[in-house]
């Protein structure tokens, strides 16, 4: 009844490709891009901003940069925290040592630099597919955390490994405060999700699903393996790196190679897993799982009269039952909560009728 | 080098066995250019091993192709798609979830000029050719009656409808060489009767040549110029169709006994 395609007719070719054909996901969409640029930084408090929205934003892109690879590309990864170390290290150094660059030139170059990491990284896949794939990106995970500790260049020979991000400042503006990290890390996201989006709808997006759904097919059709299974690594890698540097410069503030150990690696596996392989929409939704639900299981727990359940216990606890949502979740909805939000959709358009 | 009496595609001695075991052995024929040529024979005879031999994806021991007026030793895939070879697959091997149109389109990626990168930002030469795609794509799919399910997943469409998206999407690469193994198996018979009208519409139309594996004898003697008959890896017939019925060895080794 709201949501109905009723009378929408594309006249063109070209008004068919349009990344939201229909009129009410347009208008949702700018709704929702006013909303989180213009209200949000206006009324978040600081702890929202900080501690719940640019994680939320940094690991939901960084959930696209894997997404693009193991959703549309069908390679396996678990190298993810390895390609973001790369994007915080190079845009750390590039700060460091080029005076005068543009503080988003250097978050940029950090995702080319991790680009280049992911390519080759990714090399093995014109070999090898699969969990043997999984092994070798497993290797970029430990070699680049090794580099990055062993090495002390990378960190300026500080002698804690840990480095203190240099302050944010875009053309003479700061953007240390709060809602500046916030908007600077929104504009990348925002920006980075519709190139995404783009590719996905374009020839390289097909033929990524192509060589995922069937590679010898691919290959008789005449869709060069290697060349696109490389520029699923490079695109994925050079989104990964830019989350990467947002993780240190936007949200963390220092850069060091223990934030992107093995254990992010999964998060942002996970997350890609819980919200849908192979969408976009996805990223966000299973982002918002893994941070919101754990801070909304610890709301739920200080709810509890005191004194039932030890302090000790209830970390554990809300661990467990976190765990448990996901299994649980995931054998109802194997394709993820990107599932759940189209059927939703479908449900919509037709409502208030059932069929 | 194009004359129309060359043959498209001649296979001269080829030979091809799996660490030691022999799939094909010395076979030889030619393909006539603008011909429907079928491939039959019992199950193992080593049809679709040739096909594969054809177009790549296998490297023949012995043996060496001419195609297009071009020797080969061998093929790789890619380089027999660039050269006007495309072909569908026994075991349905089409891009599941992606839609009927998407899967077309993918036949089309080898017409492309404008880069990832104008297609991505959707600048330069990409919109014009994204419309020009999107016509040609379109085109096949009303030859081929798949207007109502262009924004269907192929995974949710009935099997043969699935043979026939795959027709559509190697008809869509604009093929010289159209490689089809068993379009019509496991098809009911009205289904096969409109694949086969199909098979023919296509060479009719497009005056694209046409090398198919089938089983059913019927459609191959209504639908085919020219017959090869495989068994256990040797070539025992090859003619008309006609001709090849009555030859005495195609019937002990096919047609006369159950398989």
């Amino acid at each position: 009844m709201f949501y109905t395609e009723a009378g929408q007719f594309s006249g063109h070719y070209r008004a068919d490709r349009r990344l939201f054909r229909l009129r009410q996901d347009r208008y949702a969409l700018y709704a929702l891009l006013l909303f989180a640029f213009a209200v949000v930084p206006a009324i978040g408090s600081d702890y929202w901003l900080n501690a719940i929205l640019i994680p939320f934003l940094v690991l939901s892109l960084a959930g696209l940069g894997l997404n693009l690879l193991t959703g549309y590309a069908g390679q396996l990864s678990l190298g993810s925290a390895a390609f973001m170390a790369v994007g915080a290290f190079a845009t750390y150094n590039l700060a460091l040592r080029v005076p005068g660059l543009p503080l988003l030139v250097g978050i940029a170059l950090g995702g080319v630099f991790a680009a280049a990491a992911s390519v080759l990284f990714g090399l093995p896949s014109l070999r090898i597919k699969g969990f043997y794939l999984l092994v070798s990106t497993l290797a970029a995970q430990f070699f680049v955390q090794w580099l990055f500790t062993k090495v002390s260049w990378f960190s300026n020979d500080s002698a804690s490994g840990v480095i203190t991000a240099p302050p944010l400042r875009i053309a003479g503006h700061d953007l240390s405060n709060p809602a500046g990290r916030y908007l600077l890390t929104l504009g990348f996201v925002v920006a980075l999700t519709l190139l995404a989006r783009n590719v996905v709808k374009s020839e390289l997006g097909r033929n990524w699903m192509a060589v995922r759904d069937m590679d010898t097919a691919a290959a008789v059709i005449g869709i060069p393996l290697a060349r696109t299974k490389l520029l699923a690594f490079a695109l994925s890698g050079f989104i990964l790196g830019v989350a990467g540097a947002l993780w240190a410069f936007t949200y963390l503030g220092t850069v060091e190679p223990h934030g992107f150990d093995l254990s992010r690696s999964f998060q942002v596996l996970f997350i890609i897993i819980i919200g849908g392989l192979g969408s976009i929409a996805g990223n966000f939704l299973g982002a918002a799982f893994i941070v919101l639900l754990p801070i909304g299981l610890s709301l739920l727990s200080g709810l509890l009269p005191p004194g039932v359940i030890d302090a000790g216990q209830l970390e554990n606890l809300q661990k467990i039952v976190f765990g448990l949502l996901i299994i649980g979740f995931l054998i109802k909805e194997p394709e993820g909560l990107a599932r759940l939000w189209q059927q939703l959709r479908e449900r919509a358009r037709v409502w208030p009728l059932r069929y | 080098m194009t004359e129309i009496s060359s043959p498209l595609l001649r296979l001269e001695g080829i030979s091809l066995s799996f660490k030691g075991v022999k799939a094909i052995s010395d076979i030889s024929f030619d393909v006539a250019r603008g011909r429907i040529t079928a491939l039959i024979g019992p199950n193992g005879a080593g049809k679709s091993s040739l096909l594969n031999v054809i177009n790549g994806v296998y490297r023949p021991q012995a043996g060496r192709i001419v195609f297009d007026g071009e020797v080969r030793r061998r093929m790789d895939p890619h380089r027999a798609a660039v050269r006007g070879i495309a072909r569908t697959f026994q075991n349905i091997a089409l891009f599941k979830g992606m839609s009927v149109l998407d899967n077309v389109l993918t036949g089309r990626n080898l017409k492309r000029r404008s880069s990832w990168l104008e297609q991505a930002l959707r600048i330069g030469r990409a919109p014009a050719e994204d419309d020009a795609q999107r016509r040609r794509a379109e085109e096949v799919i009303a030859f081929l009656h798949l207007q109502p399910w262009r924004h269907t997943l192929v995974s949710k469409l009935p099997y043969g409808l699935q043979k026939r998206v795959e027709l559509a999407r190697a008809l869509a690469a604009e093929p010289k060489l159209l490689l089809l193994d068993e379009p019509m198996a496991g098809m009911n018979a009205e289904e096969k009767r409109e694949m086969s009208r199909f098979v023919a519409d296509v060479n009719r139309e497009f005056g694209t040549t046409v090398v198919l594996i089938e089983h059913d004898i019927g459609v191959v003697m209504n639908l085919s110029d020219h017959v090869v008959v495989l068994d256990y890896g040797r070539k025992i017939g090859d003619g008309p169709p006609d001709e090849v019925r009555r030859n005495p060895e195609v019937i002990a080794a096919y047609l006369g006994t159950r398989h």
